[in-house]
């Protein structure tokens, strides 16, 4: 074979007056970046399959090393980037399609940044919330079209059945991440920082392992076109079942686990033969219609006695707002629509990066059609992809949001620095990887108590918002568009939005 | 009395535990320094064990009925009445490695650099956490009173 035309993306610098070539770089990365010879007694680095992860860099404990993107300049040119070229020529060597991981890493608008909130000043006083109650607590699921009352014993008295409902302690959930896609000791973060904070998380479509069972009321199981690990048991155990029709980051198309990553554990979980590719198909084969989602959601809801919410999760596309009715109609009590941000353990990069729709736009058109509809009250609406901090998560309460489903920024709190190389199943920070080296660095008690800590600060964080507001609960903030304002905005996108422009 | 305890499972093998127990029990207790110009250097008094993705740090069980100290034929080896902590004392060891023989968790080791002095945890001292367990990025070790 010849020379690979492929050129290194990052470079490693070592201080050498810093290096005491403890080789804890050398035992850290699975990519072989670092290496000792003890011949010559040198510390060596070659950035080849550095993926810029920081691992490295983070544990280093004399601080000697930094990773910089390679000096080598491609001659400039703003049609043929160095990326651009670089991912022709790894098509050229390898005749595939380019993989990637996480959300999308191109430059598209984030409508959060072009949306500013609104404070009271002199007519409405703000609200201290160090001082005074801060309300969060949010209910999700079906509500009823009108309350009726009994007043018979004189005092009055709920007549109306109101559905089962999910109790979170603040508005923001872990979104669906597979164990699989991710590491035992992540998911165990996850349900017991979900359990702490009062919150749930959702299993993604990998089954729920037998040790999590315990944090059933805490977990949103997800039925996806796969199926895997889905037994009445799984249901039983849930809080919420959820059936994935799509992801933000790869609508349209199924998940792909390697087989690599399946030990026994997780066929187990998954109910899969070890070794073999879990394949999930693109569409749910008994879904062609709205009237097939209905059945499968009906099929759930009797198969837990109407117990607990159904929800649907969608990726935005064009006709967002008439699918998501749609699915209202078909029974859905939760709708959860992700954006063209949102990540994934994997999949192809020209589809992540240009499929889909930013999720301000998405959900402002869905809020907006199910209260034309009247049919807002009949589910409520989670929103997800790239939600950064409680900023985004205030807007879009704002934008007509019941919750938010974070699972990036979860990531990240516990370790990831997004290289985006989930799906090589090396991650350095033990998260997206079942290797048994790897699986270790995470763990789960640190991971459960960064992430109950990201929790509680941005419930901390919206608490002030609210006060600035005026306002003590978030069910005061919900869909109240008023407090929006756009700034850089065209008439069109703020006619979507449904808001107006700041100095309006 | 609070002993190290290793969490095997969570342990990633980086052995950073051993290089701030070094720059610890060096000179100038600066690591760049410690480890670049002083010569002559501590063995670290825990030392990391693997077999596979398997690993932890093994150090001094601080025995109560420490057959290091007994099987010790000048005293260099001491139990602190205060602590708890089992110590060495380097200008009594004549280097007979009785101390490595007896001991139950191998946790003793040889410093050839420096002739004949045993190597091994002292606590840090007993009192604080030790370096080891502060520094751990994983949190794989603890220093706590488990009534053992």
């Amino acid at each position: 074979m010849t020379i690979s035309y492929l050129t290194d993306d990052y470079e490693i610098v070592r201080d050498e007056s810093k290096c005491i070539k403890c080789q804890v770089c050398v035992r850290q990365c699975a990519n072989a970046v670092h290496s000792y010879d003890d011949e010559s007694d040198e510390m060596n680095s070659d950035g080849g399959d550095c993926a810029a992860c920081q691992r490295c860099v983070t544990l280093c404990p004399t601080k000697a090393l930094s990773v910089r993107r390679r000096a080598t300049e491609f001659r400039q040119n703003a049609n043929w980037t160095g990326p651009v070229q670089t991912g022709i020529v790894k098509q050229a060597e390898t005749g595939g399609v380019l993989l990637t991981s996480m959300g999308t890493d191109k430059p598209h608008p984030i409508y959060w940044d072009n949306i500013v909130l609104n404070a009271s000043q002199v007519t409405n006083p703000s609200i201290d919330p160090l001082r005074e109650p801060m309300e969060l607590r949010t209910y999700l699921g079906r509500k009823p079209d009108s309350l009726d009352l009994d007043f018979s014993d004189g005092a009055p008295r709920l007549k109306s059945q109101i559905d089962k409902q999910l109790k979170l302690e603040t508005p923001i959930m872990f979104s669906a991440m597979s164990y699989g896609s991710i590491s035992y000791n992540a998911c165990l973060s996850l349900a017991r920082a979900s359990q702490a904070a009062g919150t749930f998380y959702n299993t993604g479509e990998g089954g729920l392992h037998k040790d999590f069972y315990e944090y059933g009321p805490n977990t949103i199981v997800q039925v996806a076109s796969g199926r895997f690990g889905v037994t009445p048991e799984y249901l039983e155990a849930a809080a919420a079942i959820e059936i994935k029709i799509g992801q933000g980051a790869k609508p349209g198309i199924g998940g792909h686990l390697p087989g690599e990553k399946v030990n026994k554990a997780i066929s187990e979980t998954r109910m899969i033969p070890e070794g073999s590719d879990a394949i999930s198909p693109a569409p749910h084969h008994d879904i062609y219609s709205i009237e097939d989602l209905r059945q499968l959601i009906y099929a759930l809801k009797e198969a837990t006695n109407y117990t607990k919410p159904v929800g649907v999760k969608i990726s935005a596309v064009h006709n967002v707002a008439a699918i998501a009715s749609g699915s209202v109609r078909a029974g859905a009590d939760i709708i959860a629509i992700d954006g063209i941000r949102g990540g994934t353990g994997a999949a192809p990069t020209v589809i992540r990066d240009n499929i889909g729709l930013p999720i301000e736009l998405a959900l402002a058109a869905v809020d907006s059609r199910l209260r034309e509809e009247g049919i807002r009250n009949q589910a409520s609406i989670v929103a997800a992809g790239g939600f950064r901090g409680s900023a985004d998560i205030v807007k879009a309460i704002a934008l007509g949001a019941d919750a938010v489903y974070v699972a990036t920024a979860a990531l990240i709190a516990m370790g990831c620095h997004v290289c985006q190389k989930c799906y090589t199943g090396r991650c350095n920070w033990g998260i997206a990887t079942q290797d048994p080296y790897l699986v270790r660095r995470l763990n789960p008690d640190v991971g459960t108590r960064r992430l109950t800590n990201l929790l509680r600060a941005w419930s901390l964080e919206i608490k002030e918002f609210l006060g600035a507001m005026g306002v003590n609960a978030i069910e005061s903030l919900r869909g109240n568009r008023a407090h929006l304002r756009g700034v850089g905005l065209t008439d069109t996108e703020l006619r979507i939005l449904g808001i107006q422009p700041a100095g309006d | 009395m609070r002993r190290i305890y290793a969490k095997e499972e969570v342990c990633i093998g980086c052995r950073l535990c051993e290089i701030h127990c070094i720059v610890q029990h060096s000179r100038s207790k600066k690591i760049i320094k410690a480890f670049q110009e002083e010569e002559d250097r501590p063995l670290p008094g825990l030392f990391v064990e693997e077999s596979g993705p398997v690993s932890f740090a093994v150090q001094c069980r601080h025995c109560d009925d420490a057959q290091c100290v007994a099987a010790c034929m000048t005293g260099a080896m001491r139990k602190d009445d205060q602590t708890g902590a089992v110590t060495h004392d380097a200008d009594k060891c004549v280097g007979c490695w009785m101390c490595i023989m007896v001991c139950p968790a191998g946790a003793i080791r040889r410093d050839l650099e420096h002739g004949k002095i045993a190597s091994k945890c002292d606590l840090c001292g007993g009192e604080d956490t030790p370096v080891c367990v502060e520094r751990c990025p994983n949190e794989a070790l603890t220093f706590e009173d488990r009534g053992e």
